[in-house]
């Protein structure tokens, strides 16, 4: 397997549009797991760590451009975490310390699970996904770039660059149900912020993200809402009335805390 | 604190002493090698094709394309296995490659060595294996009535109870008393077990070196050096002394080490190359390369007085023991023996009944069968104070089983076994108040997930109490060796097979021989079957009470050497045995000697839990521990064994569980096989209770199991204190608790 490492984005853009195989890797804290559990082979893989394009984040006007290689660690600890605090406390919940010093939220959005602790939070502040190729760069909207189970919009020659966001700023958590207290891959998640509307997304519930919203005064019925457009699925990890059940419960819950 | 003396030469203390691990600085910075860490010139690289199939028959193998491909030195199958093409623990029931079928999922197939571990996987997938799927027995109810998956009935003619059913590994009834006898009041209840996997950090490897004469020497992480060198040699067509096993760094083993992995595989291609050959599982592969505890079904009836005294106990325990025997005749023993717990029992009748399937293969774990009939038997004294009014630990100490008392088996207690002492040790832990609110969500149930901020949590103490066996059992000549040298520079060098799992027992081996020769300068050579005779395994809570005889007796006979023949060097080897047991008569259970156990051991815990009720999430806050441990050689490394064997019964109790479609597992990976982390697994508090064994040396009683036994029960009830609901079943779903 070849390893290449481009130094700048023009250059990763340019070895992506050459070899569209090459798996891009920056944490590899998905892709490791694919390699060394033999399920996947890439011909080569591209290391985007050392292209700085991709990494922190920034403000444009009112915008935020979150790079791709955004690390969990990042959003949790840093000042980011007063602007999308539900994306911070999404990020509190991936995997070890480890983990979350080398994932990145590019991780997240190019595996395109339904588990993505990223996803809900980010669809709930309308992030678009930033999307480069030697023939340009073009926005996705989140629910459209993520067509299906680990399935997303991205063409062969196309790498994540960043996402982009303007924080609504209105009151907003996340939660997420594991069975054990920390180090779970999400049983079910949820996402839900309060502001000129009541917004929710959930994960490991429905193949795609999901944006559910309602106006503020429907409060009452927003749980039942919320559990109504999933569509669980019984697995290993949990079964579909319990994924069901719990959105109710952690709508409800998140609602007395956004709404407060 | 104990003082350290120059680094690089802890000052180990003598027996009693807290004395800190010599292997812990290396082990916390990533420096202990490990089986996995093994490395020598020219090695190749050996790997296991599996079966895809829990039930097949094998139509045909072919190895062409496999043989030719970049890198490949051998392609071997059961063809090419020189000697007896089986073994096993018990039985030699299992085949070393699969012959004309297999059995379970993950069953060896064909081995390959190349000079990469790459080139050896990429060829096993050319390896072409023609199978014909066959329906598999995957319901321990229905197994003895499905066709046999061992027709010639491996377990046959051991002096089991002959069962006539098929698909029995062993049936037992002990009959004890009028087992017919009625009480004032009576509870019932079904009870399960899911499948536990011992879940060791460090996965199977070891590495086989030819000697060039025909010989090999095999590297590896296991539990019995000797039983593995038993094992193989037959297999192999060679003579003990031909196969030479040496212990290489082990990353747990709780059991899960007994059965041969790779030992017999690596020195096969290691024989067929001529070049040394190392073989590491993947985590996938590990949980199909070693046995499991035992899935369970349980029923029970308790009957009692008015005033609380149990009258009678009944119960029918069923373990489904998966593809092949391995030592499931003797869990299936052990759960009848304990079934009815540290309780004065005057009439019982217990049916335990172990069955062949084709999930997974299950064998010896931690607690070995008294865990899955704890956990029900506590559930059942619970519910039985529950009916009657008393509380729970008032009719535990009422029922509380002292020396002199007889055992359902018919065996009276003559060692030491302070039942109500621990309990009441552990009752009288008080747990800290509940933490106020708002906290931190990590310390609520849920954890990172931001679930609670205490809606729905609910707090709940549980209590439970647990016994089992130490040593093997039932005339088993369960021996131990040990060697001593007296050097002319006035040090020692001690000889022992005993396998240091992560127990401590070199720690304790060094212990002892310190107090018996008074030196301070003793060595432990590394563990080998050449220069020792075997220590047995270091499993059923034996290793310290066995390696501590055998050291104590050599240690002895060494300076008893020395003052014959003084300013000599002194070479002597002794074999320390326990008291003797026999077997259990096959048609009542009863013992057919004084004793079908050596001695017992006891852990009574109280666990408070916060569970969310609305989710089914939960935080243990706190547990409590006393345990019976005859003495404590190292205080520090006894509260260890407490804490992990804790944390492996909460474990079970909350999550741990090996799950299968059709007997095929579907959560192979540490991302859905979840053991507790540091926010599952709260501090313990724990007292020693310090009775000493009067047939053990120096008193000492093993430690490792009883919290496991006893930890699954107390963290259940507390859970069931929490939500009000039965949950009889482990581990215990969010569903179960909230739907």
């Amino acid at each position: 397997m070849e390893i290449l490492t481009p130094r700048t984005l023009d250059e990763a853009l340019r070895i992506k549009s050459e070899r569209p195989g090459a798996w891009p890797i920056q944490g590899g804290t998905d892709v490791m797991v694919a390699l060394n559990f033999d399920r996947n082979r890439p011909e080569a893989m591209l290391n985007l760590n050392e292209v700085a394009a991709l990494r922190g984040w920034s403000r444009d006007n009112g915008a935020l451009r979150l790079g791709s290689g955004l690390t969990y660690a990042e959003i949790e600890h840093g000042e980011l975490r007063d602007v999308l605090p539900a994306l911070a406390e999404a990020s509190r919940t991936v995997g070890s310390p480890q983990i979350r010093n080398r994932g990145t939220i590019g991780g997240n959005l190019g595996t395109s699970s339904p588990a993505g602790d990223a996803l809900p939070p980010l669809l709930v502040e309308d992030a678009e996904v930033e999307c480069a190729s030697v023939r340009g760069t073009r926005r996705l909207p989140l629910g459209e770039f993520v067509t299906g189970v680990k399935r997303n919009a991205l063409e062969p020659d196309e790498l994540i660059t960043a996402v982009w966001l303007t924080p609504s700023e209105a009151p907003q958590t996340f939660m997420k149900v594991g069975p054990r207290n920390a180090m779970v891959i999400a049983v079910v998640s949820l996402a839900v912020s309060a502001g000129e509307e009541l917004r929710a997304s959930f994960g490991s519930a429905s193949p795609r993200p999901v944006l559910v919203t309602a106006p503020r005064e429907e409060a009452d019925a927003f749980p039942a809402r919320v559990a109504a457009a999933a569509a669980p699925i019984d697995d290993v990890r949990g079964s579909e009335a319990y994924r069901r059940h719990a959105l109710r419960v952690l709508t409800h819950r998140a609602l007395e805390r956004v709404l407060a | 604190m104990t003082q350290t003396s120059a680094p690089g030469k802890l000052k180990v203390g003598k027996v009693g002493e807290l004395v800190p691990r010599v292997d812990a600085p290396t082990k916390v910075k990533g420096e202990f090698a490990y089986a996995s860490d093994l490395i020598v010139p020219g090695m190749l690289w050996g790997h296991t094709l599996r079966s895809p199939h829990a039930h097949a028959r094998i139509r045909s193998l072919d190895i062409s394309e496999a043989v030719s491909m970049p890198g490949v030195h051998a392609v071997l199958t059961h063809d090419d296995v020189p000697g007896k093409k089986t073994y096993g623990l018990e039985f030699p029931d299992q085949p070393v490659l699969a012959i004309d079928r297999v059995l379970y999922y993950g069953e060896a197939v064909a081995l390959v060595a190349a000079e990469h571990p790459e080139q050896a996987r990429r060829a096993a997938e050319r390896i072409r294996v023609a199978y014909e799927p066959l329906e598999p027995v995957t319901d321990m109810e229905r197994a003895t009535e499905q066709p046999p998956l061992h027709a010639e009935g491996p377990a046959r003619g051991h002096g089991y109870f002959d069962d006539p059913r098929p698909n029995v590994v062993r049936h037992m009834v002990i009959r004890h008393g009028d087992v017919e006898a009625v009480g004032d009041v009576s509870v019932s209840g079904v009870y399960e077990v899911g499948i536990q996997d011992q879940a060791f950090l460090g996965p199977e490897s070891g590495l086989a070196v030819p000697d060039g004469e025909g010989g090999v020497d095999i590297y590896v992480a296991t539990q019995w050096l000797h039983v593995d060198r038993a094992q193989v040699a037959p297999c192999l067509g060679l003579p003990l002394s031909a196969v030479r096993v040496h212990l290489a760094g082990v990353g747990g083993a709780f059991g899960g080490r007994e059965d041969l992995s790779m030992q017999v595989h690596g020195a096969l291609l290691a024989l067929h190359t001529n070049r040394p050959v190392k073989i590491v599982y993947n985590r996938e592969e590990s949980f199909m390369g070693h046995v499991h505890r035992h899935p369970a079904r349980i029923w029970c009836e308790h009957r009692a007085t008015r005033e609380g005294k149990l009258v009678n106990v009944r119960m029918r325990i069923l373990l489904d023991g998966g593809a092949y025997a391995s030592s499931s005749t003797a869990v299936a023993s052990n759960a009848a023996s304990f079934a009815a717990g540290p309780y004065e029992v005057p009439n019982a009748l217990i049916e335990s009944t172990a069955v062949y399937s084709n999930n997974p293969p299950c064998g010896a774990m931690r607690g070995f069968g008294a865990v899955q009939t704890c956990f029900a038997s506590e559930a059942q004294m619970d519910k039985l104070a529950d009916a009657l009014g008393i509380d729970p630990i008032e009719l535990r100490l009422l029922n509380a089983l002292q020396p002199g008392d007889v055992l359902p088996t018919g065996q009276t207690i003559g060692g030491s076994l302070p039942i109500a002492e621990t309990i009441r040790a552990a009752a009288a832990l008080e747990p800290p108040p509940a933490e106020e609110l708002p906290r931190d969500p990590v310390r609520l149930p849920g954890g990172t997930g931001n679930t609670t901020h205490g809606e729905g949590v609910r707090r709940g103490v549980g209590f439970a109490v647990g016994f089992k066996n130490i040593a093997y059992s039932e005339g088993f000549d369960d021996y131990c060796a040990a060697r001593v040298r007296l050097l002319a520079d006035g040090s020692a060098e001690i000889h022992c097979a005993a396998a240091e799992v992560g127990q401590g027992v070199t720690g304790v081996i060094l212990q002892v021989a310190r107090t018996e020769l008074g030196i301070d300068d003793v060595r432990l050579a590394p563990g080998q079957t050449a220069t020792v005779e075997s220590a047995g395994s270091a499993s059923a809570s034996r290793m310290t009470w066995m390696a501590a005889g055998a050291v104590r007796d050599a240690c002895r006979a060494a300076l008893e050497e020395q003052q014959r023949r003084p300013g000599e060097e002194i070479d002597v080897e002794r074999i320390y045995r326990h008291p003797r047991t026999t077997p259990l008569d096959p048609q009542t259970g009863q013992v057919t000697g004084e004793r079908a156990h050596v001695a017992f051991a006891a852990c009574a815990m109280k666990v408070v839990a916060e569970v969310d009720v609305d989710l089914g999430l939960t935080r243990i806050v706190w547990i409590g521990a006393a345990q019976d441990v005859g003495r404590a050689v190292n205080p520090q490394q006894v509260e260890g064994q407490i804490e992990g064997g804790t944390a492996q019964g909460l474990g079970l109790a909350l999550m741990e569980e090996i799950q299968t479609r059709d007997g095929l597992i579907t959560n192979a990976s540490f991302t859905d096989y979840l053991i507790p982390t540091a926010l599952d697994m709260p501090p313990v508090e724990s007292v020693l209770i310090e009775e000493p064994e009067p047939s053990a040396p120096y008193g000492v009683k093993g430690v490792g199991e009883p919290p496991t036994v006893v930890s699954t029960a107390a963290v259940v009830g507390a859970l069931r204190a929490a939500t009000g609901r039965e949950l009889t079943r482990v581990p215990v779903r969010p569903d179960d608790i909230c739907l």
